[in-house]
């Protein structure tokens, strides 16, 4: 392949780099045009969807970039759900008296990190994307700089985001000392006919530390914490789309390069799945504050998404792809809706200020019962779909258990849901709400008409394509 | 004695635990923490380039590039936050980064 090759597999990636630089610059001379910033921003990462869904297919730089249909299914959802993290954010940290343009910029290069991730086809370059992607997500968590439970937040997120790269490196390593490459297909080569111990043992350190990153039980200890103390927008940011690509990562690591390992690896998904379902179904039963609440439930949620991809087939992997997609528009949703409100200017995240929230903002109250519903995996709102198809694909697998544990795992984990129901809908005001912002009530109420019923139509594109991204990662 | 590949990976090993360990049983400053990672990092370098010369391929060096690359602005970013925390804090004790809990 000629250079000029590789680069065009690699547009996506170099729109965001390049552009990001250029709103640094632009952004440190002209500091009053936060906003604009901020358009530039989401113009760039609409570009990159483009140019992702757009482009040509391929390996490049000696296959440490691939680009596929899984690669492009997963860069256009990662940017678009990071493009409705900017507009959502901005105004939000204005309204707080945080004026700065670094907001958009570093969504910007979260999303190129994330790109990375997804297109990785070695694991140099999959090191590269993840590092990228948590330095911009650790800076966005402390982002609040005034608010002490914002730093400490920030803190937490670094160490604990640290040590889980420091795992995934040592992983790194061994399995390029025992398989004698770096790049997935050569791994692969080597792990065909049964893998050295020393490869698989490398291959464990890599899994712990990408289940760091998608906070799966029992490496989850992060995530209430993090989320409660970050900003509200940047949570509704950083518990999407870094989610879906630390998923299609750990998708392609393990088929494209562990596929003759699928054995062992096939046992420790379950068990990581498993236990996320059951840590963030039960602990979340004793929460008090929404944001940790939520913690708890994409703990859970991401248990389920590694339970579709421990079926180790095509299907698998679809249903994993539908899931997180379904799941990432759920927890967005949620959360700008969290964002919109307030109560005498300050935000309101426990149960009880939720209560009487039906008659002061009906058009919230709504949406948010629509992503809690969701969530539950009721029928017919959109995380019934997911749950359906990742419990179909483990039953088709030969793994019952897993899928009837996880059944009751979303049993119980309704108690929750409902109980917030039941304060917003019965119980009586405290006081009355301020008007919610505008762009954040738009993107809640939009998100939740997805939900249901915009969900029936969607997933007429959705799952041909995800179908698609799964046989690009090769497995039957 | 011949210091061959699994003395590096022992030597590497060690390191490794020691940075793990000192994250978690470290009770007192923040500092020690962030010296941990990076002792995690140079224990995977040494990893590394002992992989790479033993198996005769840059491949491992060229890794140990960007590790340290990385390591470096995981240092600056980690520190900035830290200098967040201070301002808002007055001390960077492990024990005082508990205000969430449960």
């Amino acid at each position: 392949m000629t250079f000029s090759a590789d680069l065009g597999l690699a547009y996506p990636e170099l729109i965001l780099a390049i552009g990001a630089l250029v709103l640094l610059v632009a952004g440190a001379f002209a500091p009053k045009a936060a906003r604009l910033v901020g358009w530039g921003g989401v113009l760039l990462l609409a570009a990159a969807a483009f140019q992702a869904a757009t482009g040509p297919f391929g390996r490049g730089f000696s296959g440490g970039i691939i680009a596929d249909d899984a690669s492009a299914f997963a860069q256009v959802a990662i940017f678009v759900a990071s493009a409705i993290a900017i507009p959502l954010g901005q105004p939000w940290f204005e309204r707080r008296g945080v004026h700065n343009f670094e907001f958009p910029v570093l969504i910007v290069l979260a999303a190129l990190g994330m790109g990375m991730m997804v297109a990785a086809g070695d694991l140099i370059s999959l090191y590269v994307g993840v590092e990228l992607h948590s330095l911009a997500l650790y800076v966005l968590a402390a982002m609040h700089r005034d608010n002490a439970k914002a730093s400490e937040a920030g803190l937490k997120y670094f160490v604990l985001g640290a040590l889980s790269s420091g795992l995934l490196l040592y992983g790194a390593s061994l399995v390029y000392g025992f398989a004698g490459s770096t790049l997935f297909i050569d791994i692969a080569a080597a792990v065909h006919n049964g893998a050295h111990t020393g490869v698989l043992f490398g291959l464990v350190f890599l899994m712990c530390g990408l289940a760091f990153k998608v906070s799966a039980a029992p490496f989850h200890m992060w995530t209430p914490d993090v989320y409660e103390g970050a900003p509200t927008p940047v949570v509704a940011f950083f518990a999407a789309a870094p989610k879906l690509a630390a998923m299609v990562l750990f998708a392609r690591l393990l088929a494209q390069g562990f596929g003759g390992a699928i054995v062992q690896w096939q046992q420790v998904l379950v068990v990581l799945g498993l236990m996320s379902v059951g840590v963030g179904a039960f602990a979340g039963l004793a929460q008090q504050n929404l944001k940790r609440l939520w913690a708890y439930s994409s703990i859970a949620n991401v248990g389920y998404a590694i339970i579709g991809l421990s079926a180790g087939t095509a299907e698998g992997v679809q249903s994993m792809l539908i899931f997180m997609i379904l799941y990432m528009i759920d927890v967005t949703g949620f959360f700008a809706c969290l964002a919109a409100l307030s109560r005498q200017g300050k935000s309101m995240e426990s149960f009880e200020d939720m209560a009487g929230l039906f008659k002061e903002q009906p058009g919230i109250a709504l949406a948010m019962t629509a992503f809690s519903l969701s969530a539950l995996g009721l029928p017919p709102f959109s995380g019934f779909w997911g749950k359906y198809f990742v419990f179909k694909a483990a039953v088709g697998a030969g793994l019952p258990v897993a899928a009837v544990l996880g059944l009751v795992g979303s049993v119980v984990a309704a108690v929750y849901y409902l109980r917030l129901l039941k304060v917003m809908w019965l119980d009586a005001a405290e006081g009355k709400t301020d008007a919610p912002p505008i762009e954040a009530r738009a993107i809640g109420v939009g998100l939740a008409l997805f939900s249901f019923p915009l969900v029936l139509a969607a997933l007429i594109w959705i799952y041909p394509a995800a179908g698609r991204a799964a046989h690009a990662f090769g497995l039957s | 004695m011949i210091i061959g590949l699994a003395h590096y990976l022992a030597v590497a090993a060690i390191l490794f635990t020691i940075g793990v360990f000192g994250i978690f049983v470290n009770r007192k400053n923040i500092i020690v923490i962030l010296m941990s990672i990076e002792l995690i990092l140079l224990a995977v370098n040494i990893n590394l380039v002992a992989f790479s010369a033993y198996l005769g391929n840059v491949t491992g060096q060229i890794f140990a590039m960007f590790v340290l690359t990385v390591a470096a602005a995981e240092a600056a970013v980690g520190l900035a936050i830290l200098v967040t925390f201070f301002r808002n804090r007055g001390d960077i004790a492990v024990d005082d980064a508990s205000m969430m809990k449960g």
